[in-house]
């Protein structure tokens, strides 16, 4: 039964890599190879952390899997966030089939400035807390 | 259970050669940073593999430090990307 679970999580884990560098290399922009890659990479290495876990059954060795699984959860949205959000402003060109872009009308690429689209006065640089009286 | 490691070893294998792929004709230099951190989680699958098969729980710390560097990697590289650093990609 053990052997069973360690098998079908270490194969299920390798494919779901498997799957995450098919979509790196088909897929066609940067948003959508990251798509692919952040979401199956991490399910397959935390996959394979399982089956280390279940294969030692010791304290320290499957304290350190599940460590080596919050890891990779906490810092793999982080840093998928943060290059794509570099690659926005570097200027990566989108997909020609992209439905919807909602940061293009708020952002301007010259000044690098991003608008909330909820300001009630343009360019409120007032100190803050105090209204000025008109 | 030996035929079975060996084979995810393969497809983990098959699976860096595809990565190595984009790394090698990413357009820009964002898909080769997107290439290295599926390097680096696929890296650490196949020391957890490699941990089972030799019954080296020590492995495992090799894998906590490949994930972290993979992510100070990411973080540097987008950095460098928004000040706007010399480029040739």
């Amino acid at each position: 039964m053990i052997e069973f679970l360690k098998g079908t999580l270490i194969l299920s884990g390798a494919i779901f890599m498997f799957l995450a560098a098919l979509g790196l290399v088909r897929l066609p922009d940067l948003l959508t190879r990251m798509h692919a890659t952040t979401k199956a990479a991490t399910l397959g290495a935390t996959l394979i952390m399982l089956a280390v876990a279940v294969h030692f059954a010791e304290v320290a060795v499957v304290a350190r899997a599940l460590g080596v699984i919050f890891f990779i959860l906490m810092t793999a949205p982080v840093a998928a966030h943060v290059i794509g959000r570099a690659g926005y402003f570097v200027g990566v060109r989108l997909w020609s089939g992209t439905v919807k872009d909602e940061l293009k009308p708020h952002y301007n690429p010259l000044t690098h400035e991003l608008k909330s689209g909820l300001e009630t006065e343009p360019h409120d640089r007032g100190e803050p807390g105090g209204r000025t009286p008109s | 259970m030996s035929t079975l490691i060996l084979l995810s070893l393969a497809v983990m294998a098959l699976a860096l050669c595809l990565a190595f792929v984009r790394l090698f004709r990413g357009p820009s230099l964002p898909d080769r940073v997107v290439a290295l951190e599926l390097f680096s989680s696929i890296l650490v699958g196949i020391i957890g593999v490699v941990a089972i098969a030799t019954d080296v729980p020590s492995l495992l710390d090799v894998a906590i430090v490949m994930a972290l560097m993979a992510f100070m990697a990411a973080i540097g590289f987008a950095r460098f990307l928004e000040r706007g650093g010399p480029r040739d990609d």
